[in-house]
């Protein structure tokens, strides 16, 4: 029987009084975004607010909890904005977004860092080994298009390199049930013929450090046939689609002629409208997906927003938790 | 295709000596006087003795010093820092019913907006921005420019919960952007610029944004000019197409990365005049008027001087006040420079001469 499990992908909007504190506390500009050094007065209001979202996962009866990623002012690029050996450069737009980030070039080795590890401790310690603690990070793929290489020199190995970092991340992770891999640059900007072959070793490097169910997640509209075939050739348990855009036919076309994992994430709520989708409605765009691709059981579906939800104002977002897990239940409650 | 651009002559100031003319100008906002905010939030407490006439009156005095400061750092046309409005697409949705508001969503690091959501059909009802206008122009002794959100920009950048598509929502809007540039006109308005930084999250939007140029100047007359503002995006997925635009004047953001794109504009031949941006609006460190002269020099390349405007990257109001105006003051100076020395035959011009 098909598990349906509530989630995210993480990367939430922050919580409005920590909108207001920390920008009072950091500053507007460039050179005051995050660094991996902050003041205990900034470090104390971003404890304040994880625990005030882990809290409201906990309430809207999510399965898996995420940390937020409250930090993550460069979004996707924060593993690397942090790094020692990563300058950042001038302020880049974000995909097709009104959103922009510091452009990190890489200028040194990426050693390990620990920092999205702290984050996660600190979010254990408050789950108390209760709930299901969920890592997100962004795919290696994704983290080196955000990315300027200005020290390994070659594509292919920059990819190897951003993989093998992200892997000593995770290493130092603590328990975690899933990790959410977060990979929409596979879709906006799909790799060449040349890179294509490096994409599944890469996932496979970062995979291969967690014993977690790993979640390769992708958004922003469908992948390319020939990037999906890729995809599948790594070693990972769930493929993430985005079930709200406009080429959701071409992800069920991909699913259904080159196959699909028996786990399978899909991003049923808009994260970038206001418009709140009922349960039933959720519920009814994975029936859309699973019906469509008959050859495959579905074991486990993780029910998600298509992008990360942080696009949105946190009233929504706290409407659009509660409806996904809903939605979750509201199937438990009809196969009962 | 562009408009006919003959109208910049009339923003030449009498008294500029120099053969050569470089329109200097500004995208539009600017840091708000600390005071200002602070009216602000006593007018928002209950308790303050603050009322609303005292909030209006902290905001033309915050129009006519910031109008006033543009004119002291030399600017040819000028605008009174967008006071009024805190923030370009919320200012206009506050305006315009079919519009509601949830809450702020982040733009990058601390910096949110209270993006909109549009939950029925959008409608004209008071005018936008008459009063702002009249009052600047009361107040200013060089002529005002009014920057105004593009409709694509304003559909883009909302939460579409009511129309089938963005395309259709900026149409709609475009036409309200119509009506309120006939009115801006008719009260003597001659310098409009449009925003449309949208554009450049996605670029292959654009004939979008170009028949919403066409409703917004139906009926415009030509000495009106129609400026179009775009900033930190590909511009080679909008160039040439943007050739094709009914405008006057293209405002382009390149300074922030040093003129890595300036090179996409030089084939085929620029057609509307060029507004670029020679000052880095994300940076505090004020560029010397020997950088700027160098940036200015980069327009060059693409339109003769007689087609050059000069601007900031984008809206400064995110600069400390005094870097700001330092940051004008020198673009002015390096303009007037450039000019001298173009005067005197010391540049040779790349970009065909007219």
């Amino acid at each position: 029987m098909t598990e349906y499990v509530s989630t995210t992908p993480g990367l939430f909007p922050l919580p409005d009084w920590a909108k207001s504190k920390l920008g009072d506390l950091k500053g507007h500009q460039k050179g005051d975004l995050i660094g991996g050094d902050e003041s205990a007065a900034i470090a104390s209001a971003y404890d304040r607010a994880r625990s005030e979202v882990v809290d409201e996962q906990r309430d809207a009866g999510v399965d898996c909890i995420v940390e937020g990623q409250l930090r993550w002012d460069d979004m996707l690029a924060h593993p690397l904005t942090v790094h020692d050996n990563v300058d950042t450069g001038g302020i880049v737009r974000y995909y097709d977004n009104n959103n922009f980030y510091r452009d990190p070039r890489v200028v040194g080795d990426l050693t390990p860092s620990g920092d999205v590890a702290a984050e996660l401790d600190a979010t254990a310690e408050l789950l108390d080994g209760e709930t299901p603690l969920q890592a997100v990070l962004p795919g290696p793929y994704s983290l080196s298009e955000l990315a300027t290489d200005e020290h390994y020199g070659d594509e292919a190995e920059f990819l190897a390199a951003i993989a093998d970092f992200l892997a000593s991340e995770v290493a130092a992770f603590p328990d975690h049930e899933t990790l959410f891999l977060l990979d929409p640059s596979l879709v906006t900007s799909p790799p060449d013929d040349d890179l294509a072959p490096g994409i599944p070793e890469a996932i496979d490097t970062v995979a291969s450090a967690t014993d977690a169910d790993v979640v390769v997640h992708t958004y922003f509209g469908a992948l390319e046939e020939k990037t999906y075939a890729y995809l599948l050739d790594a070693e990972f348990d769930a493929v993430g689609f985005d079930v709200v855009a406009a080429d959701r036919e071409q992800t069920v076309y991909n699913a259904s002629e080159y196959g699909c994992p028996s786990d399978v994430a899909l991003g049923l709520a808009d994260g970038q409208n206001t418009l709140v989708e009922s349960a039933e409605t959720l519920r009814e765009r994975a029936t859309w997906f699973t019906e469509q691709v008959p050859s495959t059981d579905f074991e486990t579906v993780y029910f998600t927003t298509n992008t990360e939800p942080f696009y949105l104002p946190v009233t929504k977002f706290r409407e659009k938790l509660g409806a996904l897990s809903a939605a979750a239940d509201l199937d438990r409650e009809v196969t009962v | 295709m562009a408009r006919d651009a003959d109208n910049r002559a009339q923003f030449r100031p009498d008294d500029h000596d120099a053969e050569h003319f470089l329109l200097t100008t500004v995208v539009g906002s600017y840091p708000k006087p600390s005071w200002l905010s602070t009216v602000r939030d006593l007018e928002r407490e209950s308790d303050a003795g603050f009322a609303e006439s005292d909030l209006q009156e902290a905001y033309d005095d915050a129009a006519r010093v910031i109008t006033r400061e543009h004119e002291r750092a030399g600017l040819d046309t000028v605008v009174d820092g967008e006071m009024r409005r805190e923030e370009m697409v919320e200012y206009f949705a506050h305006r315009i019913p079919g519009y509601e508001f949830n809450g702020p969503v982040k733009v990058w690091g601390h910096n949110y907006f209270n993006k909109p959501s549009v939950v029925s059909t959008v409608e004209y009802d008071e005018p936008w921005l008459l009063e702002e206008f009249e009052f600047t122009s009361d107040v200013a002794e060089k002529p005002v420019k009014v920057p105004i959100t593009g409709p694509y920009t304003l559909a883009r950048w909302s939460f579409n919960e009511a129309y089938e598509d963005e395309a259709a929502l900026a149409y709609d809007l475009a036409d309200l952007v119509n009506e309120e540039v006939e009115r801006l006109v008719a009260a003597g308005a001659r310098y409009i610029q449009i925003d449309e930084p949208a554009l450049a999250t996605t670029p292959d939007d654009h004939a979008i944004v170009g028949e919403a140029l066409e409703r917004i100047v139906d009926g415009i007359p030509d000495d009106v000019r129609i400026c179009l503002h775009v900033c930190y995006g590909d511009y080679s997925r909008i160039y040439p197409e943007i050739n094709d635009f009914p405008i006057d004047e293209f405002d382009v953001e390149l300074c922030n990365d040093g003129y890595e794109q300036i090179d996409v504009f030089r084939s085929p031949e620029f057609q509307p005049d060029l507004a670029l941006g020679v000052v880095d609006v994300h940076d505090a460190e004020i560029e010397t008027v020997a950088e700027i002269k160098s940036n200015i020099r980069e327009g060059l390349k693409i339109v003769p001087p007689e087609r050059l405007t000069v601007s900031p990257d984008c809206g400064v109001k995110l600069l400390p006040r005094e870097v700001a105006y330092q940051k004008i003051a020198n673009l002015v100076s390096a303009a007037r420079e450039v000019e001298a020395e173009l005067d005197a035959g010391e540049i040779d011009l790349v970009a065909p001469e007219p």
